[in-house]
């Protein structure tokens, strides 16, 4: 259970999808300017990454790994399929975006209307691919903590997504210099923020060892930490509902 | 030029400056910035964009009449996921360590939405030879703005290029060190690169008015 919790708020805070490792940057900027776009977009990709890493990871377990055909029989034990992995992950990616699409289409037609224009988008959306690269360059252990990653990290995106939205609409009514007009003060806004998410750093690990090779520490650091995670959270949503409520 | 008409040569130079895909367009940032804190990474992966950009490009061209548009986005994504595994496995080979720290941005290089972008804009609609020279000039001007980075980032974060002490040594404090000057620790951290990004914005389009934004 709290290595659930772990991942969960590592996935969400310290190894953000935006502000630590910089993926899905591209709909991040293009989609951000309305906050109720920027809500469809997020929502489509928690969605689309709750289903495509755990799928990447069976996938991953049961084909591609040092090995991992020994389910087959004695003699496939020592094949390494693992060049492939980039080429299976983005046919998964592909193939599951558009059956999403298709099923989302015919059984809730209100969510497709909604989502729907951006299913197309998330399928070379790098949040997603990278979901899925990460997953594996990490090793993640069970399909239950790869879920997990899924959602997490797509709440990662959704919280940054919608951030800058609110900023954005807020931000027209400041006089910005004129070159740096649109994309270059969202570039400089994303970097601040960036810096600012950064501090969730020493959250889990407790020092400054980075996040990847965190030791697990002993159970005082962790009820202390919890109390941290708690504090921390209860900040970040007391911001979030602030912007939420400038938006009004 | 004989090889290259004017018009080609524009498709070439005009991807470097006023219609740069980065600064410009706002494509292909997702796998850029986060391996600009070293400028031979940078060099890597914009050596790998141009030539997953350069072949791909000719064969989204070549296969442009041949692919059902409703399907066009996976057999674009087989095409780029292909020659990035071909990328990957070189990178393994010969440069191991570096591959370790490109970690999965190699990868990351099939959805690089620069790559797509062009796809979509130019290969599937235009002949080999002209989509091949956008090809190179997007990969070159992506490129460009990753070498600029990534050189400041390391200069000012490190004070080395390539690895190599340019400013002295910070700890028996020769060179600019002896002065009291400080490498900026803040350069190194992911953030960093999204500002260089703004300013370098800002700086282009301080240069050149007509390309700011209505806001």
């Amino acid at each position: 259970m709290l290595e659930h919790l772990e991942l969960f708020f590592k996935s969400i805070f310290i190894d953000n999808m935006v502000f630590a490792v910089f993926l899905g940057m591209c709909s991040y900027l293009a989609v951000s300017k309305k906050v109720a776009t920027a809500v469809g977009l997020g929502a489509a990709v928690i969605f689309v990454l709750a289903v495509t890493v755990p799928l990447n990871w069976l996938l991953d377990q049961y084909l591609l790994r040092d090995g991992a055909l020994a389910w087959l029989g004695p003699e496939y034990a020592d094949y390494n399929l693992g060049f492939l992995s980039f080429i299976l992950f983005i046919a998964t990616i592909a193939t599951m975006v558009q059956l999403v699409e298709i099923v989302v289409e015919k059984f809730s037609p209100s969510l497709y209307n909604s989502l729907g224009i951006f299913l197309p988008l998330i399928a070379v959306n790098c949040a997603i691919l990278g979901g899925s690269l990460f997953m594996q360059a990490r090793d993640i252990p069970t399909l239950g903590l790869a879920l997990n990653y899924g959602i997490s990290s797509g709440i990662g995106w959704f919280l940054a997504i919608l951030a800058i939205a609110a900023i954005r609409e807020k931000i027209r009514y400041s006089n910005v210099p004129a070159p740096l007009r649109g994309l270059g003060i969202t570039f400089i806004i994303t970097g601040l923020m960036g810096i600012g998410f950064q501090s969730f750093g020493g959250m889990l690990t407790g020092d400054n060892e980075p996040p990847e090779d965190g030791t697990p520490a002993t159970t005082a650091d962790k009820t202390e930490e919890k109390l941290l995670i708690k504090e921390e959270i209860e900040e970040d949503e007391k911001v979030v509902s602030y912007n939420e409520v400038i938006h009004k | 030029m004989a090889l290259l008409s004017k018009k080609d040569t524009n498709l070439i130079l005009d991807p470097l400056a006023d219609n740069n895909p980065i600064t410009i367009q706002v494509l292909g940032i997702c796998s850029a910035l986060a391996i600009t804190a070293e400028l031979q990474a940078s060099c890597v992966m914009a050596v790998s964009v141009i030539f997953v950009m350069g072949l791909g490009n000719i064969v989204i061209s070549l296969m442009r009449n041949v692919i059902p548009s409703k399907i066009r986005i996976i057999a674009q994504l087989i095409v780029v996921a292909t020659l990035v595994i071909v990328v990957d496995q070189v990178l393994k080979a010969f440069a191991y360590e570096l591959s370790k720290t490109l970690s999965v941005f190699v990868g990351l290089i099939i959805t690089n939405c620069i790559i797509m972008g062009r796809f979509e804009a130019f290969a599937l609609g235009n002949g080999v030879w002209r989509s091949f020279l956008d090809g190179i000039g997007n990969a070159l001007g992506y490129g460009v703005i990753l070498i600029i980075i990534g050189f400041f980032r390391e200069l000012l974060g490190s004070g080395t290029l390539f690895g190599f002490p340019v400013l002295g040594d910070p700890i028996a404090k020769t060179g600019l060190y002896a002065f009291g000057y400080e490498n900026n620790g803040f350069m190194i951290i992911p953030p960093a690169a999204l500002i260089v990004v703004g300013v370098l914005i800002w700086v282009q389009r301080s240069r050149n008015p007509a390309l700011i934004e209505e806001a």
